[in-house]
């Protein structure tokens, strides 16, 4: 179940998308959002997954680690479309406790919100899998910059360092939850069964130790950023400077038209 | 020579459940620049207390340490301090900072605020000492314990110190991951002229040091070179160390009546040693 956890976490395709400037990929992938969200019919939906197909194909990155992104959010999904279903118009195909109705607009609607929420999903991760945690967190200061004239200077590089750090550690107390579980499993901790309060109740041997192994990860991670002259970012230089190129602008560009696209549609379907 | 480190009377003390302990006691010594010093202890005698505070990240309750003539209470100097002594922890994990190798490698010469030219020249040129070149954008999750140290190593070497200080960093590893780590701090130290100060409880990583320094109670009770400690292998037992195996063998066989020489550490001079005897006798 842990190991399905694949947020945040870079695959090194080197397409042009990696290459590409983060700041505008953080920028473009609110934008793409947004414009799913606006997608108002089956065409615009239809036009939706075929910019996400499109963008799948440039990232190189093999459609199972897309999947295995979804599949962590199966339940979320199923959860949606169930809900959407009984909320349409339309025939009537079957009603339960007689007052639920199964509409085709309501099954037409459940559809829909699942194709839109599995879009997402995947244009979210073509950001995590194409942008390193560094860039991310880089690009993020980046444009959280201005902020530095409102005297939030060191609040913005402590975030985007919190984050870097964050997304470091996630692999690290994964695996340190799981030999954690198999330790206490080993001396008959019984995680699996028993109603969802004794779960609960079960995961209480395994969140006290980790916590008190993250606290001390900390203090020796403190120790070896001092002794690498940390200094909370005051005259903190970059190796990779984040610059602009002519691949950024052909990215924008076709977002945009798909965004006009969307709308296009909107407004003549 | 001149020295880089310069320990002057040190004591630590620490407070734990209102009970006042002393880690270090009232402890001297001189490192030379350029040497291969190893201090050698059991857990608890002291010895990563006072590693922490040959860069400043403690500070002595009396006495001082000077690196490079520079007091290591001298808040000014903090960072020129750390900047000359880099300091190797025990666990990989918990030194790394980025979650991409070379990005790793840069965050030293980064808060340093050098230049994005020279901070590439240093990466690359810190990852190739280490002999992790290769792995530059691989993710430090997948590799394993000996190569993580590598980069946590070549961490610091970005920031080219005079001295490293590097305190049990084999503790956690397999034992091919311990052989790299110890072939990569000889070649730092040989070739690039790096002093190295190693803190360990392993009797073999000293082998190839210049100096041995043994410590228990916080206090050092042995100072020589690897023969010389290694000789005294009742003294190094009463503090809890394991002498090598081949140290062990000689004793035990001079123990039992075998005249064989005691002072010598690896394999092949051991087999010759023996050889040597019952060839005579």
């Amino acid at each position: 179940m842990l190991k399905d956890i694949t947020f945040g976490q870079y695959f090194d395709s080197k397409s042009v998308i990696h290459r590409a400037d983060p700041r505008v990929k953080i920028v473009l992938l609110v934008a793409v959002i947004v414009f799913i969200f606006l997608a108002q019919n089956y065409w615009g939906l239809l036009l939706s997954a075929l910019f996400v197909l499109f963008s799948m194909i440039i990232t190189k990155i093999p459609v199972k680690m897309y999947l295995k992104n979804l599949k962590a959010v199966l339940p979320i999904l199923i959860f949606t479309a169930v809900i959407n279903a009984f909320y349409g118009e339309g025939e009537v195909l079957f009603s339960i406790f007689g007052k639920l109705n199964v509409t085709t607009g309501g099954l037409s609607h459940a559809g829909f919100m699942a194709s839109r929420i599995m879009l997402l999903i995947i244009i979210s991760a073509t950001l995590t899998y194409t942008t390193t945690p560094n860039d991310l967190t880089d690009a993020i200061e980046s444009l959280f910059s201005p902020l530095k004239f409102l005297g939030l200077k060191t609040a913005v590089h402590t975030i985007a360092m919190m984050m870097t750090i964050a997304l470091r550690f996630i692999p690290t107390l994964v695996e340190e939850a799981e030999k954690i579980m198999n330790a206490q499993k080993a001396r008959g901790a019984d995680l699996e069964s028993g109603n969802f309060k004794e779960k609960i109740k079960a995961l209480i041997p395994i969140l006290i130790p980790l916590l008190f192994s993250s606290v001390r990860r900390a203090a020796e991670l403190a120790d070896a950023m001092e002794c690498r002259c940390y200094n909370s970012g005051e005259g903190k230089t970059r190796m990779k400077q984040l610059r602009l190129h002519f691949r950024d602008l052909v990215i924008t560009i076709f977002t945009l038209c798909f965004g006009a696209g969307i709308i296009l549609l909107n407004i003549f379907l | 020579m001149s020295n880089i480190i310069e320990i002057k009377n040190v004591t630590y003390n620490y407070v734990e459940d209102e009970v006042e302990y002393t880690a270090v006691n009232n402890v001297s010594l001189n490192i030379e620049k350029g040497s291969f010093t190893v201090i050698l202890g059991h857990n608890g005698s002291g010895k990563s207390t006072l590693a922490k505070m040959l860069n400043g990240l403690n500070r002595p309750s009396s006495g001082d340490i000077l690196v490079d003539g520079i007091n290591t209470r001298d808040e000014e100097n903090e960072f020129l301090i750390k900047k000359k002594v880099g300091m190797v922890f025990q666990n990989p994990d918990n030194q790394l900072v980025a979650s991409i190798v070379e990005e790793d490698v840069a965050f030293g010469p980064e808060n340093l605020g050098l230049e994005p030219k020279v901070i590439r020249q240093r990466v690359d040129e810190a990852l190739k000492a280490v002999g992790m070149y290769e792995f530059r954008n691989s993710t430090p999750h997948h590799l394993s314990g000996g190569q993580k140290q590598r980069i946590a190593i070549a961490g610091i070497i970005a920031l080219e110190p005079e001295c490293i200080v590097l305190d049990e960093p084999t503790a956690m590893l397999d034992p091919k991951g311990r052989a790299e780590i110890i072939n990569t701090i000889l070649r730092l130290n040989k070739e690039k002229g790096i002093t190295v100060v190693l803190i360990t409880h392993y009797m073999e990583e000293a082998e190839k040091a210049d100096r041995v320094l043994v410590m228990n109670d916080g206090e050092f009770i042995a100072d020589g070179t690897p023969k010389e400690i290694f000789k005294n292998v009742k003294m190094l037992k009463s503090v809890g160390l394991d002498v090598p195996q081949t140290t062990e063998l000689l004793y035990a066989l001079n123990q039992n009546g075998m005249a064989v020489p005691t002072d010598v550490l690896s394999i092949e001079e051991t087999a010759d040693a023996i050889m040597h005897y019952l060839e005579e006798n």
